[in-house]
C-alpha cells in the first residue's frame, strides 16, 4: 500500500533539506573546481598560451598588460587553466561568484583584482520589499536547458528555495523580477522584453548561466544579443556553464543580503 | 531496380568518400527514398549542401532490421523539387527546413512554413492551422510558459473541452548552431555540441565525437568507449527519473513526485562524480574521454547508484500502486503504431507504441558492439506507456551500469584524432535518452566542415505530441507534453 508505505519511508528518512546556510555549504564534486583566480602577476610578458584555447574568448590581452578573464564570459572548461606555463590561472574550489556589476567579473588585465568581486546586498529599500518575499518569472531565452534544470532543482526537498520565501511564479504579473536563462535569442527578444514589461516595479533582473550573462558558447552568433543585458537592465550575474545550485542559491541569498 | 543499390550503404559512426556517394537528379533520389522508406528504412537525415550554384540534397536512410545505414544525394537543385513528404509524412518537418536553409521548394508539400527563422524579435510562424465550425475555439499557449521550460508556442483548436487539432511553433531557442560550422571546427564547436540540448550532453557530445572520429579514421580508445556507454546511461537515468517525477507532479502525486526530483540532483551528481558537471560537459571529446573513472571512483559510482535505485524503486512503486495515477495515464495522448512509423517517431516515444526500435541494438557502435541493453518496449501508445518504457530503460540502465561498470578494458583514454580527411561524409547515430540523435558532417577538400547537419530527437517527435492531443481534453495537455518531455533547443539548434 502506496500510502503506508510512503509515509514510513518519509518517517524514517526524516527532513532530507540540507541545513546550508545555518550549516556548511554540500560540497561541490571533487573535480568541479570552482571560481576561477587569476593571479595577473604571474603572467610572463608577451605570452598568449592560453588566448587561443578559450572557447568563449573568455580571456584577452590588450597590449602590455597582464591578461584578462572575463568570469561572465568563461564556460570554466579550464583549458586555460591547463596550458598556462606559470600556473596563472587557478580553480578555486569556491562555488561563490555571482556579481552585481559585470565588471565585477572581470579579473587580471589592468584592473587588476585577482578574484571575482562578490554581489553585495540589495539596498535597503529593495531589501525590505523582497529581504523576506521574492517571486520570480523565468524566462528561457534560448537556453540549453541546464541553466533552467539546475534552477529547477532549488525547488527540490534538498533545497527548498521556498524556505526563503523566493518562488517561481506563473505570471509576470505576479513577479518581482525575473530570472533570466539563454543567450537571448532573436526569437525570444519580443518575448522577454513584452515578459519583463509585464513585471510591476521595482523589479529585478537576475542573469543566471554565462550564455545569459555574455552569450556563452555562441557569443557572436548573429541569431543571439549575447546576454539578457542587451534587452532588459541586470541586477544580478551569476556565472557558469551552468551554475551548480549552490552557486545559483548563493547569489539569491547574497542579493537578498540573507548570508551573513 | 532495387532501391536498396541506389544507396551506398555505411555503418553508425563511418565515413564514405564525398564523391562516391551516388548522385540521382533529384526526383529519382525522391522516387528512391520514397520507396526505401516505404519498404522499412527510415529516414534519418534529408538536408541540403550548398553546391555548384544550387543545392545537393542529402539522404541518410537506416535500415535498422539490417543493421546499416544508406546515404545518396540529389545533383544540384535549383528552384524546386516535387516533394517526398506526400508520399512519405516523416519527412515533412526535413522539407520544410530544406526550405528554409536553403530556399527551395518541395512542391506539393501540404504545410510549408518556416520551422526556426526569426524576425524583428519573434519566429516567422505564418498562418496557423484553424479548425472552423461556431463551437470551436482557439487557444494559444507560450511562447512564455507557467514554470521553468523553454519556450515555444501551442496553438489548439477545441470544441468545448476536446482538442481537434494542435500545431506546435517553434523556433524561440534558435541560436545558429548549424549555421556557425561550415569552415569548423572552431574554438566553440565542442561546447556548442554539448549545448545543442544541454540536458542531452553526453549525447550530443558523443555524436559529434563519433563524427570527427570517423572524419578521420580512428576509433576512440576502448576504455573511452566504455566510459562514454556508461555516461550516457547516467544521463538516461537521470533524465527519466526527472520524467517519472513530473509526470506525478503533473497528476498531483505528490510523493513520487518528491523523491523523484531528489533522485534525479543523485543521478547528476554521478555524473558529476566522473567529470566534475552534472550535465557531463567536458567529459566526452574528439578522440576518447577527458576524465577517467578510476576503481575507486567506479566502486562509489556503484555505490551511488545501487543507493538512488533503491529510493527509486519506492518511489516507483508507490506509482505504479495508485489506481488513481494509472487512471489517469492509460488511454490518455494515445499515439498508434502506424502513426508512430509514419511520424517517424524515435526513442521512448516510439517504443511506447510497441516499436522496437533503438540504436545501441539496431546499430551499435562503440561499446555497444560488446554490450548491449534489451529494447524497452511497451504498447498502448499512451501516456502509460511511455512512463513505463521510461521505467523499464530505468531499470535497464541501472543493470548495465552493474554489469558494466566493473568490466573497463584497460588503456588510454584520449588519443587526439588526426584532423578530418577531405571530401568525406561522415554520420553517426547516438540513442540519447530521447531517441536517435544523428549528426551528419560533410569535410571539404581541406577537411573543414562544408556542412554539418544536427537532428535531435525531438525534431522527428514533437509532431507526435501534437498528434496525440487530438481527441484528447486540453486539461490533459500538461501530462502529455511530460510524457514526451521534448527538446526546444534540440529542435531549434
Amino acid at each position: 500500500m502506496y500510502v503506508l508505505d510512503s509515509l514510513v519511508y518519509r518517517l524514517r528518512r526524516g527532513c532530507e533539506t540540507q541545513p546550508y546556510p545555518d550549516g556548511p555549504p554540500p560540497a561541490l564534486p571533487e573535480r568541479h573546481g570552482g571560481a576561477l583566480r587569476l593571479d595577473a602577476a604571474k603572467c610572463a610578458a608577451g605570452c598568449t598560451a592560453c588566448l587561443p584555447v578559450c572557447p568563449t574568448e573568455a580571456l584577452t590581452r590588450p597590449g602590455p598588460a597582464p591578461a584578462q578573464l572575463d568570469l561572465g564570459r568563461c564556460i570554466f572548461c579550464t583549458a586555460c587553466v591547463e596550458v598556462c606555463p606559470t600556473r596563472a590561472i587557478t580553480p578555486t574550489g569556491d562555488h561563490r561568484m555571482a556579481a552585481r556589476r559585470r565588471a565585477d567579473l572581470v579579473l587580471g588585465g589592468t584592473n587588476g583584482a585577482e578574484t571575482a568581486r562578490l554581489a553585495a546586498a540589495l539596498d535597503e529599500r529593495l531589501r525590505r520589499l523582497f529581504g523576506r518575499s521574492l517571486r520570480l518569472r523565468q524566462v528561457s531565452a534560448g537556453g540549453c536547458n541546464a541553466c533552467e534544470a539546475d534552477t529547477n532543482v532549488l525547488g527540490t526537498i534538498g533545497w527548498d528555495l521556498g524556505r526563503f520565501g523566493v518562488q517561481f511564479v506563473a505570471s509576470p504579473r505576479h513577479a518581482d523580477g525575473l530570472l533570466i536563462t539563454g543567450p537571448v535569442s532573436e526569437g525570444m527578444e519580443l518575448a522577454l522584453r513584452k515578459t519583463w514589461e509585464a513585471v510591476p516595479e521595482p523589479r529585478l533582473v537576475i542573469a543566471v548561466g554565462a550564455c545569459a550573462i555574455a552569450g556563452g558558447p555562441f557569443v557572436g552568433h548573429p541569431q543571439v544579443r549575447n546576454g539578457a543585458a542587451a534587452v532588459v537592465p541586470v541586477d544580478l550575474f551569476i556565472p557558469g556553464c551552468p551554475p551548480h545550485p549552490l552557486t545559483i542559491l548563493d547569489g539569491l541569498l547574497r542579493l537578498l543580503g540573507r548570508l551573513k | 531496380m532495387n532501391a536498396r543499390s541506389e544507396f551506398l550503404p555505411l555503418s553508425n559512426g563511418g565515413a564514405v568518400v564525398w564523391p562516391e556517394v551516388p548522385v540521382r537528379p533529384i526526383e529519382s533520389l525522391v522516387e528512391h527514398t520514397a520507396a526505401a522508406l516505404g519498404t522499412g528504412a527510415r529516414l534519418c537525415a534529408w538536408f541540403g549542401v550548398p553546391e555548384g550554384g544550387g543545392v545537393s540534397v542529402v539522404a541518410v536512410l537506416a535500415y535498422d532490421a539490417e543493421g546499416r545505414l544508406g546515404v545518396a544525394r540529389s545533383a544540384p537543385v535549383r528552384g524546386g523539387y516535387p516533394a517526398l513528404t506526400p508520399r512519405q509524412t516523416q519527412a515533412h518537418l526535413f522539407e520544410r527546413e530544406l526550405g528554409e536553409q536553403h530556399g527551395l521548394e518541395p512542391r506539393g508539400h501540404p504545410w510549408l512554413k518556416p520551422v526556426r527563422r526569426a524576425r524583428n524579435g519573434a519566429p516567422l510562424h505564418g498562418e496557423f492551422f484553424r479548425v472552423a465550425g461556431a463551437e470551436v475555439h482557439e487557444v494559444a499557449v507560450g511562447p512564455v510558459h507557467a514554470g521553468i521550460i523553454e519556450p515555444g508556442h501551442f496553438r489548439f483548436q477545441c470544441a468545448g473541452e476536446e482538442v481537434l487539432h494542435l500545431e506546435i511553433a517553434l523556433g524561440y531557442q534558435h541560436r545558429g548552431i548549424e549555421e556557425a560550422l561550415p569552415g569548423g571546427p572552431h574554438r566553440a564547436t565542442a561546447a556548442q555540441m554539448e549545448t545543442v540540448a544541454g540536458d542531452t550532453t553526453v549525447g550530443h557530445a558523443t555524436a559529434y565525437a563519433m563524427v570527427m572520429e570517423g572524419l578521420a579514421g580512428v576509433e576512440a580508445p576502448l576504455r573511452a568507449q566504455w566510459l562514454r556507454a556508461l555516461a550516457l546511461e547516467l544521463e538516461r537515468l537521470a533524465n527519466h527519473t526527472g520524467d517519472l517525477g513530473a509526470l506525478a507532479n503533473d497528476v498531483a502525486f505528490l510523493p513520487t513526485s518528491a523523491a523523484c526530483g531528489r533522485i534525479r540532483g543523485d543521478f547528476l551528481n554521478l555524473t558529476a562524480l566522473i567529470c566534475g558537471n552534472r550535465f557531463g560537459r567536458r567529459l566526452v571529446r574528439p578522440g576518447g574521454c577527458a576524465f577517467d573513472l578510476e576503481p575507486d571512483r567506479a566502486q562509489r559510482l556503484l555505490t551511488g547508484v545501487a543507493r538512488a535505485m533503491d529510493d527509486l524503486e519506492h518511489a516507483a512503486a508507490w506509482f505504479w500502486d495508485s489506481a488513481t495515477v494509472r487512471a489517469r495515464f492509460e488511454s490518455v495522448g494515445a499515439v498508434s503504431d502506424r502513426e508512430a512509423r509514419e511520424l517517424g517517431l524515435v526513442g521512448p516515444a516510439a517504443r511506447a507504441c510497441g516499436l522496437v526500435r533503438d540504436v545501441r541494438y539496431d546499430h551499435p557502435a562503440g561499446w555497444h558492439r560488446l554490450a548491449q541493453v534489451p529494447v524497452a518496449v511497451w504498447p498502448g501508445g499512451d501516456v502509460l506507456a511511455r512512463a513505463r518504457v521510461r521505467w523499464l530503460e530505468i531499470q535497464r540502465a541501472v543493470e548495465f551500469l552493474r554489469e558494466q561498470v566493473p568490466a573497463g578494458p584497460e588503456g588510454p583514454l584520449l588519443e587526439p584524432p588526426p584532423p578530418p580527411a577531405g571530401e568525406r561524409l561522415a554520420v553517426a547515430l547516438v540513442e540519447g535518452w530521447r531517441g536517435e540523435i544523428c549528426h551528419v558532417a560533410v569535410t571539404d577538400a581541406a577537411g573543414r566542415f562544408r556542412r554539418y547537419k544536427i537532428v535531435d530527437p525531438s525534431f522527428h517527435n514533437w509532431t507526435g505530441l501534437a498528434l496525440a492531443l487530438r481527441g484528447t481534453a486540453i486539461s490533459d495537455f500538461p501530462v502529455c507534453n511530460k510524457s514526451f518531455n521534448l527538446s526546444y533547443c534540440g529542435a531549434d539548434l
